[in-house]
């Protein structure tokens, strides 16, 4: 179990209460329609999977119910940083 | 730019109490706690439903002063803006659900005057919901409850951790629930009243080996 430190709660909570929403920060193309097939489909389907660093989007959803960003190494499963949606994280993959 | 001059639309507000004739049914009306008060009356958990009693989901930006002191006037306390914590004036109970989102509880019968006379009186951008029916209340007390709520809830019910007065909104049996302490033995579970039965069924099996009793007053 991961112990899921809530930025809006401020405190930990066990992971039970939390749900994990996918790989953070993807920017939504501001003009869809002018979109290539290609841009759009790796907008809508194609992720990372990276081996280390992976910034995730979080949602607290037992709890206050909102979304969060965490930094968490994919390979050990340590969260490395917390951080609100609309920050910058400071820990980043070399 | 303020969000006092956003134009608030007509809510209809509904009062959802029917007439006084026709009698409220909590969602635990089936389990008759009333006959199973009168059975036993020692052991180690204690509990009590605080049926229908009225509730609003206030949301609003913490962040506008203006609004929130609006707020503050109506409903005649200091709505908290400190994470899990909640504020009590007379029967009005106010608990910080996320940084802008509160539940506040009011006895049943009040909950639409205070809808309505929230309505009139705050211009801004808010919403303010009455969610008296989805939910119910269960008090729960005890020597044993606290060895009660450890076998249900993923959280840490030590008091250093867990002060009176907290509200902590997490899984109670994998259902949802909002957990507030009153006191050292007694705790205030808000629970959904699609899972009420279920979770009924759940505290009278896991308080068996400590005995429970059912007050009805």
């Amino acid at each position: 179990m991961l112990h899921i430190y809530c930025p809006h709660c401020c405190e930990y909570r066990e992971e039970e209460e939390f749900h994990a929403k996918g790989q953070a920060h993807i920017v939504r193309p501001l003009d869809p329609d002018a979109c290539t097939d290609q841009e759009w489909g790796e907008f809508m389907y194609f992720r990372k999977n990276p081996r280390g660093i992976h910034h995730e989007l979080w949602v607290h959803a037992a709890g206050c119910r909102k979304f969060f960003n965490v930094t968490r190494n994919t390979q050990t499963y340590e969260i490395k940083e917390v951080y609100k949606v609309g920050e910058k994280p400071t820990i980043v993959a070399e | 730019m303020s969000d006092t001059a956003v134009e608030t639309p007509n809510v209809m507000v509904m009062n959802q109490l029917p007439s006084s004739e026709i009698v409220g049914e909590s969602p635990l009306h089936h389990a008759d706690l009333a006959s199973a008060a009168a059975t036993k009356n020692e052991g180690g958990v204690h509990l009590r439903e605080n049926a229908l009693q009225g509730f609003l989901t206030l949301r609003l930006n913490p962040e506008n002063k203006d609004l929130l002191a609006s707020a503050n006037a109506v409903l005649g306390l200091e709505l908290p803006t400190k994470p899990l914590s909640s504020v009590t004036e007379g029967a009005t109970t106010a608990r910080w659900m996320s940084p802008d989102e509160w539940l506040i509880s009011v006895p049943g019968e009040a909950a639409f005057d205070l809808e309505t006379a929230f309505q009139e009186k705050v211009d801004g951008h808010f919403s303010l919901v009455n969610s008296s029916g989805g939910v119910t209340t269960l008090v729960v007390s005890g020597e044993h409850v606290v060895e009660m709520l450890k076998k249900s809830v993923p959280y840490d019910f030590h008091i250093s951790e867990f002060p009176a007065g907290k509200v902590v909104s997490t899984l109670f049996a994998k259902s949802s629930a909002v957990i507030r302490r009153l006191d050292e033995q007694a705790f205030e579970l808000i629970i959904r009243r699609s899972f009420a039965d279920y979770i009924w069924l759940w505290i009278q099996d896991a308080s068996r080996e400590y005995g429970l009793v059912i007050k009805n007053d």
